[in-house]
């Protein structure tokens, strides 16, 4: 009966959503509830929707998004921790009609790889990078991050982050906005339907301000790590909202070279 | 009409790498390689070929810049000097573990440390047993003149991409400063995209419809897979053992005793030897051209010859290793060096092939 | 033909370059040539020397132990390279700043006053194209035409106006030299 049903249902005519092409059938290997997977997506359906999947190479970080390239169904580079922008750098230097993006966890983009993210964000280089904050080291086992909040529990802050002892959580997006090289930064979330279009939308400004080389575009994307912060799917994302949006807020911080009056 | 220039071999190869067709250079200034990056800027090759070339912010950023260059299929160089060569190392191993075609200089300076800015060859193990983490080799060539510096960075691309392998220039102070006539072969063109794609169809240039995605990593996560790629990687290795062997010698055919010397020291080497004949001491020099491979068969062979040899380094002692694995211990070999930025005189190095050898 | 040569004197008194126009003109002749500075810290403000070589066959080592001349610019580089002289070998120095002149009976030596003779010119700068020029009598290895090729190869376009005060200074020198 029910078999029926569903036959009868799954016909092309009642299709309202398909998985993009330019995402590989490989199963996520990203935590039940974790937002790389969503992040992932959104940027593969910019990419599909804009018809540049074979103009598009993205570079892969170190960290849990170690592996995007397996499910990201572009040409990839994987960089070594925290050089991706450095790596990106040359790609559209070398290639400047491309479409050139990084995808970086907090440790690669504000810790190891801080020099190679503010250099390559002055000098205004012409691709995007995708920061994904969620505050902790979430493959090496939940150790502290530059982005941990203050009195946040994480392997390596077992009592929470003493910003005396341990030092203050780096607002790194905030930090590049101000540099002249920046053209469009932004802070987003993709845990709500709402979120996920308001990031869409940001994406797709990232990838079309390439072609006019106007300079670099960071996306920033607040997100949860359940496993890490040792949370429930939906506990991590109240969690968030509660305490890292307070800290990281969401929207626009710097849009056409300029940046936005709070 | 043969086109001669009085250059300095940092400048040669320089001119060089633009006219072997280079897409594009990465650097970072540092003492005594500054004048590859300097000269570079100053001919603006943007103009003159397209090529790209950026002063990075670190000589980590510039190895990785290499990177992202070199999994595109592009002909990309980097130069630095030992302390920034030693930063890169990182870098150098992706290389080899991507399997990515890169050139790297090392323009040799005293260690360790920050050292001296004055030559050295201090750097050899560094070079040609790795260097950075994991099973992996360079190909390493010596310059021993300006000329070849200019040479070697066609060569150098040549081989890169022959075997999709980094490979290093290992010069130093002296050949990087000293100024020697060039004769400077013809501007190559730089390959298009489209050959790019047709020649290395392994590149990172986009998805087309026709392909499966192309991904340059070094993760493999799978042991059995790592340890298969670690073959792949080892015979690679031995190809160039069997096939890029490459080294000079001077005076061997009547030698009893011999030096073998690279690079600047091989110079060097060249005078002792006319002072040591002058003196009746038969003497010749051996000269490997590349470091890995090491010219190995030929030292065994001159090991038959020979009464002793003598490994002439500016260091505590390092190639004399890979001569005494060469020679099997049948034959006196010892290891004159001088450090910190102190190039042997010729006689000098005639006394201690007398003291250490001959007499010894 | 070899001749080996070590320039020396403080840093600013044109010693590399003045080696580096010596060895262009060897290369307009065709002949092999090096050029090995002493480089780093000590140019700046200190002693600077260059070993020039050129030869008709393949040059060996750049650097070397004993010179066939040693054209000496100050104290401090006499100290230190007269006795590095091959025996039978020259010696050129501008006695301008010398407190120890040199003892050595079994090399040639040679005075020309060019500091004073720049200064007569009117300009300073060339000092060391009167210093190549008391060389170049002394010992002619490259015809005056190849040196001036060499001058036009080693100075920018931007100072090729200069030549001729160049060519005028080193005629000075071969003019000036005091056995």
């Amino acid at each position: 009966m029910a078999e029926a049903f569903a036959n009868e249902l799954i016909k092309k005519e009642n299709l309202v959503y398909e998985k993009t092409k330019v995402l590989t059938d490989k199963t996520l290997s990203y935590c039940p509830g974790c937002g790389h997977g969503t992040a992932h997506r959104i940027i593969m359906e910019v990419i599909d929707e804009m018809g540049v999947q074979s103009e598009t190479i993205g570079i892969a970080p170190v960290g849990c998004s170690v592996l995007a390239y397996e499910f990201m169904n572009i040409d990839m580079q994987q960089a070594a921790h925290g050089r991706a922008p450095a790596i990106a750098t040359a790609l559209k230097r070398l290639m400047p009609k491309k479409y050139i993006f990084t995808y970086q966890g907090d440790g690669d983009l504000a810790a190891i790889g801080t020099a190679e993210t503010i250099h390559a964000c002055n000098r205004g280089e012409h691709f995007t990078i995708f920061f994904i904050n969620n505050g902790i080291y979430g493959m090496t086992g939940g150790q502290m991050a530059p982005t941990t909040l203050p009195g946040m529990r994480t392997s390596t802050s077992p009592y929470g982050r003493d910003v005396q002892m341990m030092g203050n959580p780096l607002k790194i997006t905030e930090l590049v906005a101000q540099l002249p090289g920046a053209y469009y930064v932004t802070r987003q979330a993709v845990h709500t339907p709402s979120n996920v279009r308001k990031t869409k939308r940001a994406v797709r400004k990232a990838f079309e301000l390439q072609q006019s080389a106007v300079g670099i575009s960071l996306i920033e994307i607040v997100s949860n790590c359940n496993s890490g912060w040792k949370m429930t799917p939906r506990q991590a994302n109240t969690w968030m909202e509660e305490n890292m949006f307070p800290f990281y807020p969401l929207g626009d911080i710097k849009v056409d070279g300029e940046l936005v009056k709070k | 009409m043969k086109e001669l220039r009085l250059m300095k071999g940092n400048e040669a190869i320089a001119e060089a790498a633009i006219r072997a067709g280079a897409d594009a250079y990465f650097g970072y200034p540092i003492t005594p390689q500054s004048e590859v990056l300097e000269y570079l800027m100053s001919e603006k090759p943007h103009e003159r070929t397209g090529m790209v070339v950026l002063q990075a912010e670190s000589e980590i950023a510039a190895i990785n810049m290499v990177y992202g260059g070199a999994a595109a299929g592009r002909r990309v160089m980097t130069s630095s000097s030992s302390p920034g060569i030693s930063l890169k190392q990182e870098g150098i191993s992706y290389l080899a573990g991507s399997q990515l075609p890169g050139l790297i200089l090392n323009v040799t300076r005293g260690g360790p440390g920050l050292g001296t800015i004055q030559p050295s060859q201090a750097d050899y193990f560094q070079a040609t047993k790795g260097g950075g983490h994991g099973d992996y080799k360079l190909l390493v060539l010596a310059p021993s003149s300006v000329q070849e510096m200019a040479d070697f960075a066609k060569l150098g691309f040549e081989l890169a991409f022959k075997y999709r392998n980094p490979v290093m220039i290992l010069s130093d102070g002296m050949i990087g400063q000293m100024m020697e006539k060039v004769e400077m072969f013809p501007q190559q063109a730089r390959l298009t995209e489209e050959e790019i794609i047709k020649k290395y169809p392994w590149v990172t240039t986009g998805k087309t419809p026709d392909r499966e995605r192309n991904i340059i990593t070094s993760l493999i996560l799978d042991p059995a897979e790592q340890e298969r790629h670690n073959f792949r990687l080892q015979k690679k290795y031995k190809d160039m053992q069997e096939n890029e062997v490459r080294f000079e010698t001077f005076d061997c055919d009547d030698a009893e005793y011999l030096f073998v010397a690279f690079g600047s020291t091989a110079r060097i080497c060249q005078k002792s030897v006319q002072l040591a004949r002058k003196k009746g001491i038969k003497v010749g020099l051996l000269r490997p051209i590349t470091l890995f491979p090491f010219p190995s068969k030929i030292i065994e062979k001159l090991a038959h010859q020979v009464k002793g040899i003598l490994s002439v380094e500016m260091n505590a002692g390092q190639m004399v290793e890979d001569v005494r694995l060469a020679v099997g211990g049948d034959i006196k070999v010892d290891h004159f060096g001088r450090m910190g930025g102190i190039i042997p005189m010729p006689d000098e190095i005639v006394t201690a092939l007398k003291n250490k050898i001959i007499g010894g | 033909m070899t001749e080996e040569i070590i320039i020396a004197g403080f840093g600013g008194q044109g010693v590399l370059s003045m080696g580096k126009i010596l060895a262009y003109s060897g290369i307009m002749q065709d002949q092999e040539v090096s050029w090995m500075p002493s480089y780093g810290p000590e140019m700046r403000g200190g002693t600077a020397n260059v070993t020039v070589i050129i030869s008709d066959e393949r040059v060996s080592s750049p650097i070397l132990n004993e010179y066939d001349t040693a054209i000496i610019l100050n104290q401090q580089s006499m100290d230190k390279f007269e006795g590095t002289i091959k025996p039978g070998g020259t010696l050129l120095y501008d006695p301008n700043g010398i407190t120890r002149h040199p003892e050595r009976k079994d090399i040639n030596i040679y005075q020309v006053t060019a500091a004073e003779k720049a200064a007569e010119m009117g300009n300073t700068k060339i000092f060391n194209m009167v210093v190549l020029g008391a060389y170049l009598k002394i010992k002619p290895i490259v015809k005056m035409e190849n040196v001036i090729k060499g001058l036009k190869k080693s100075l920018p376009d931007r100072y090729h106006h200069l030549i001729a005060l160049n060519e005028e200074a080193i005629t000075m020198g071969m003019n000036s030299v005091i056995e």
